[in-house]
């Protein structure tokens, strides 16, 4: 066994696989750009090198950094985790070059499955099965719309280099065929730099069935399958295993073709193959096809630890150092259902748009794994996938694991950026999820459902108001005290943009009540702890005036200070004066000139001095209403800025 | 040493205490809650409607959230002026303010356009009283019209009238005592000198006004026509004139640079040598109070009841408690502050009197704050007590309280007649606070005893005469004389005239002695010279 690796990747699967090295006995070096220089990764290594910028073609794409990094540390192996350099055959021949053990697959294995074409031809030949379509290295028209005929309409056009979604067109009949081609093409093009397509039969109610299998190089055993057809634009969401409504049969064909597939490359360590199942009616063994297959360990590969009670990255590890396969098919099972559900810095109602932030706070419920990268503190960088974790729930059954699901989701606190928990929430709670009745299409026709913003209970705005105020702390003998008054306190919360003023009135400072904009009222009291109108108090973060409170998947409040509001309204103001009688010396301002605050525009000679007159705020000089060289009167209007939005 | 309560609070004595103490309090928060309303609806309405808090949430916008407020004087002016001036029409009381203790000063201007009534300007004057004394800031939101002219003559030209408001200011702010002014509306002709004496002045665009003369008297004087913005509004104020320092937007924005304001003020000088204890409650529950005081005046009962349900633990070091019994003196906490506690057990005699000063010289040179639970009809009289010399042993008690610099709070926990008021530390005596108890009652003499010396007189003189004097006619001769007595001495005919600090809830005595405490000791415990005691 190896005495020390080095994890060629960041973030939660860097954290992962950190773990079981550790619980190995393994030490471990991290590699890290300077966006990650405090990362979590970083913190949990035994060393840590710094490999170059935050743009991953500045670090974590760097072959010869990692290497030199593997060299100064002494590694005697990497594990490259998923994405990056984990999938990349060249990388693989120069760990091995360099005398090191690359934790996976050989770089014949990967290439063999790199291309997409070539894999699928590879499959039929070995026995698996895959969709009925063209492969063919004749990219003319032509053939690939006769192509196109004789697998029968609707068919999919893919990039063969593709992935992601990139040059894929779905074709419902033959005269939409071409221009479907042409846009598929140029897509692939750009994106991958090769515009050959692949022309597949369209699967209808497709499910993304996948099967964990983990080779010796010679053997493979698989570990199952798992389901990961919640699917939005091809990104997964939640993944499962076992898939629902699977028979013991059609998991045995699955399981069977897979291994073949796998020992077909001579695979060694973990890797998944991928199929498209035909969900239309049921589940079938002669309904699935192989799509690809992932040479490294998957992001959803905890469910299927989960399930078997085996720590994938253990049989990695131990693989890579030379042990046989740990165990053998016939000792392999499966015990209850697990899911996974992706929680990523997004969006949603801005169209999942990636989101950036620091985590003001991060914490994750008891009942479930979360795998991640980040801490509290951490920001969300620009720069890599905004994963902030994995949820991972197990039960005895499906419905049980989804309930805890369900639970750890609403449990789940995340302050400082927008997240995507409420829609995996909604998603948890699905019926046709919960029936077990997925498909890949099911995200996309409940979209509008799904990502809608969940209820918001009123208590969350009154706690909110108690928060911001600094009332949520457990009251002494003299807190809120009065003789006979109670005190009541106006403040103006901002949620979702909009103001909105709530009244805070104390009987003392064990009870207030908070009347609401919607014209509710909620009584909050004290008791050892607080409770509103008798409910437990949500839990809440607090930076500053911002207030997060965890009800609803995290709600955000601004507490509006009126200094803020008034500085706000004073650097509104369009016209720059002359404080005091001088002359223009210099007018450096620009009609249209954007400026941001503290940009000189002028200078005012006056009493021997030269004053500059800079920018009150961000704008736009609209006009400029004396000449350089002009005496002017104190209070004279010198510059106007366009009317603020 | 822990006080054991004798009370069984499950007695139907206790019941009706309660009851009859509950009735008291009814009538208090009646006045208070009436107080708390300001000008009434439709002032309060106009008010809003020009886009200003109302002075209540004023104060409370000022305060940090969760700060105590010890309100004074919440029923002043009650039943004086046909009820005219709610409150008397000011908001004062001690509150916190980034942290620090400060005194809130507020017009009401919902009352009479906040303009000051003679119990507007004594109230007034006897928070900057407290101010100066316990050396707290004092922030004044002043929105008024300056004296109330129709009793221009019992506000205006006297020692303690309206000229001594920025007297005081003058003096405090010499002592680094801080002022700020927020203008939040009218400061016209007097008034025009609170935010101008101030240390700090912010006033409110276009809402605050500080004038000598406004508008009217301008035109009247001199034919020029000026808007009341243009003449004293905060641009002129803030731009030109500089008589106030911070423009604010509004009143919220306004309160906020108040606060920000006292934010650099520091922290006050406390007095070092005080050691506080940590907090705890008393052993039983101070709820109880209203239950083991008897509600009838002359009902006899030990005053350490009380004190075991205001004290940490229940816990009274009592001193002498062998010698005169009359009078319970001892060492105890309140949250945690140490306090020496003086309180009646019935009426004062000479031995109760010189214990009392000796118990005073104690907390003198210890320089312990001194709590009085007052409940005295007086020193005993007769022969044997007058020939021993009681008025001596007594001045021994008064010389003590009069000329200790340590701070004094007194709590008015039932009758407070005759001298007693002197020992015990009554108004006159200066103590930094005077509280009352809904139940108390303050007279020179009881009202019976008042008519009986009356109706002695009268008797003696028709007698004298040769008449006669039925007991009917005597009844009904003294009949209005109690009658005056009961209800001059009703608490809230006191506290609306300002002889104490305020009427409070007997089961929150123990909060406000500790807030009165908690502010007193914002000034340092200067070292006390006693006059000459009569040996």
């Amino acid at each position: 066994m190896f005495d020390k690796i080095l994890i060629a990747n960041r973030g939660e699967i860097a954290c992962r696989v950190i773990e079981t090295a550790r619980a190995m006995g393994i030490r471990t070096v991290a590699v890290y750009s300077d966006a990650d220089a405090a990362a979590r990764h970083v913190a949990m290594a035994d060393a840590a090198v710094h490999i170059g910028g935050p743009a991953p073609s500045e670090s974590y794409l760097r072959t010869e950094a990692i290497l030199a990094a593997a060299a100064e540390t002494g590694a005697q192996a990497i594990h490259p985790g998923y994405g990056f350099l984990s999938e990349n055959p060249d990388f693989v021949e120069a760990v091995e070059a360099a005398g090191l053990t690359f934790i996976g697959p050989s770089a014949r294995a990967i290439r063999a499955m790199g291309l997409k074409d070539a894999a699928k031809a590879l499959m039929e030949e070995a026995g698996v099965p895959v969709v009925p379509g063209y492969h063919g290295a004749d990219q003319s028209d032509r053939t690939l719309s006769k192509a196109a005929e004789e697998i029968g309409y609707p068919v999919l056009i893919k990039a063969v280099a593709g992935g992601g979604g990139k040059g894929m067109r779905l074709v419902e009949r033959a005269g939409a065929f071409a221009e479907a081609l042409e846009s598929a093409r140029s897509e692939a093009r750009t994106a991958f730099g090769n515009p050959d397509v692949l022309v597949e039969r369209f699967v209808e109610k497709p499910r993304h069935i996948e099967v964990q299998v983990f080779g010796d190089g010679t053997r493979a055993v698989h570990l199952f399958e798992r389901d990961c057809s919640l699917q939005r634009r091809h990104q997964k969401v939640i993944e499962e295993a076992p898939a629902p409504g699977m028979t013991e049969e059609m998991r045995e064909a699955m399981g069977a073709a897979a291994v073949r597939a796998a020992e077909a490359i001579g695979y060694a360590g973990a890797g998944t193959i991928e199929f498209i199942v035909d969900g239309s009616d049921g589940l079938r063994p002669d309904g699935f096809w192989f799509m690809e297959m992932n040479t490294r360990l998957q992001v959803e590969h905890p469910v299927t630890e989960a399930i078997t009670g085996i720590d994938l990255v253990e049989w990695q590890l131990r693989v890579a150092a030379g042990e046989p396969l740990p165990k053998r098919q016939e000792d392999l099972g499966i015990a209850g259902h697990a899911f996974e559900a992706r929680l990523y810095a997004e969006d949603v109602p801005a169209g999942f748009l990636p989101a950036t932030g620091r985590l003001a706070h991060l914490a994750f419920p008891q009942g479930a794994r979360a795998d991640t990268g980040v801490r509290s503190g951490d920001a969300i960088s620009p720069h890599y996938d905004p994963m902030i974790a994995k949820l991972i729930t197990h039960g005895p059954t499906r419905e049980i694991a989804l309930k805890r699901l369900s639970r750890a989701l609403a449990g789940t606190q995340v302050a400082g950026t927008v997240t995507n928990l409420a829609f995996l929430g909604a998603l948890a709670r699905h019926e046709g999820f919960a029936r077990g009745d997925v498909d890949t299409g099911l995200i996309g026709r409940d979209i509008d459902a799904l990502s809608a913003v969940p209820e918001r209970p009123e208590s969350a705005m009154a706690w909110a108001a108690m928060v911001a105020l600094g009332l949520d702390a457990a009251p002494d003998a003299l807190t809120g005290f009065t003789l006979w008054a109670p005190q009541t306190r106006r403040i103006t919360l901002r949620q979702d943009g909009e103001d909105r003023e709530v009244t805070v009135v104390s009987h003392s400072g064990t009870a207030h009540t908070i009347a609401l904009p919607t014209g509710g009222t909620v009584e909050a009291r004290f008791d050892g702890g607080w409770r509103l109108d008798g409910d437990k108090a949500p839990a809440v973060h607090r930076a500053g005036h911002h207030v997060t409170v965890f009800e609803a998947y995290g709600l955000e409040f601004d507490l509006i200070d009126p200094l803020d509001r008034a500085a706000e309204a004073m650097a509104g103001g369009n016209l720059i004066e002359a404080p005091m009688p001088g002359l223009v010396k210099a007018m450096l301002a620009e009609p249209g000139q954007a400026v941001t605050a503290g940009t000189r525009l002028a200078v005012l000679e006056a009493m021997k001095m030269e004053h500059a007159l800079t920018a009150p705020r961000d704008g736009v000089v609209a006009e400029v209403l004396v000449e350089e060289g002009a005496q002017v009167e104190a209070g004279a209007p010198l510059i106007r800025l366009e009317d603020d939005e | 040493m822990k006080l054991v309560s004798q009370a069984i609070t499950t007695s139907e004595e206790f019941r009706a205490n309660r009851e009859g103490h509950l009735a008291a309090l009814d009538t208090v928060r009646a006045a208070a809650e009436a107080a708390t309303a300001g000008g009434g609806q439709k002032a309060r309405d106009r008010h809003v409607g020009r886009g200003k808090m109302l002075p209540r949430d004023r104060v409370a916008g000022l305060l940090d959230p969760g700060s105590p407020f010890l309100e004074l004087s919440a029923t002043a002016a009650h039943g004086m002026y046909d009820d005219a001036a709610p409150c008397a029409g000011i908001i004062t009381g001690i509150g916190r303010v980034q942290g620090r203790e400060v005194m809130v000063v507020c017009n009401d201007a919902t009352v009479k356009g906040g303009t000051y009534y003679p119990m507007t300007v004594k109230k007034h004057l006897r928070a900057q009283e407290i101010a100066e004394e316990n050396h707290l800031p004092c922030i004044y939101l002043v929105d008024s019209g300056g004296a109330n002219l129709p009793n221009q003559d019992e506000v205006f030209p006297d020692r303690e009238h309206f000229g001594r408001i920025f007297y005081n200011q003058a003096r405090m702010s010499s002592k680094a005592i801080p002022q700020i002014a927020v203008v939040m509306g009218s400061c016209t002709a007097g008034g025009a000198y609170v935010p101008a004496m101030s240390d700090v002045t912010i006033i409110v665009k276009e809402q605050g006004t500080i004038f000598l003369a406004g508008p009217p008297l301008v035109k009247a004087a001199t034919g020029e026509v000026v808007s009341a913005e243009d003449l004293g509004g905060g641009d002129v104020h803030t731009r030109l004139s500089g008589v106030a320092d911070y423009l604010a937007e509004d009143d919220a924005h306004a309160l906020a640079l108040a606060r920000r304001a006292v934010g650099s003020l520091g922290t006050a000088a406390r007095t070092p040598a005080l050691r506080l204890e940590t907090p705890e409650d008393p052993a039983y529950d101070p709820d109880e109070i209203i239950g083991v005081v008897p509600a009838d005046l002359r009902t006899p009962y030990d005053i350490r009841e009380v004190i075991a349900r205001i004290v940490d633990a229940s816990r009274f070091d009592e001193f002498k408690p062998r010698f005169g019994e009359t009078l319970v003196t001892g060492f105890a906490h309140v949250m945690g502050i140490p306090l020496g506690i003086i309180a009646n057990n019935g009426v004062l005699f000479s031995e109760a009197a010189q214990k009392g000063a000796h118990f005073v010289e104690l907390c003198s040179q210890r320089r312990i704050p001194l709590v009085f639970l007052q409940n005295i009809t007086g020193f005993m009289v007769g022969r044997k007590y007058e020939n021993e010399g009681i008025a001596r042993h007594g001045a021994k008690m008064v010389t003590a309280v009069a000329t200790t610099n340590v701070p004094k709070i007194t709590m008015l926990v039932g009758g407070s007649f005759g001298a007693g008021n002197y020992g015990m530390a009554g108004r006159a005596y200066s103590p930094r606070f005077l509280w009352t108890w809904p139940n108390s009652r303050i007279s020179v003499m009881g009202g019976e005893q008042a008519a009986g010396v009356l109706a002695t007189v009268r008797r003696d003189g028709i007698e004298r005469a040769g008449g006669s004097w039925t007991a009917e006619e005597e009844a009904a001769f003294k009949r209005p004389t109690i009658e005056m007595f009961e209800r001059q001495s009703h608490p809230l005919y006191a506290a609306a005239r300002l002889w104490d600090d305020g009427i409070v809830d007997p089961r929150k005595s123990r909060e406000v002695l500790a807030l009165s405490l908690t502010a007193a000791l914002n000034a340092p415990v200067e070292e006390t010279r006693f006059g000459v005691f009569r040996m």
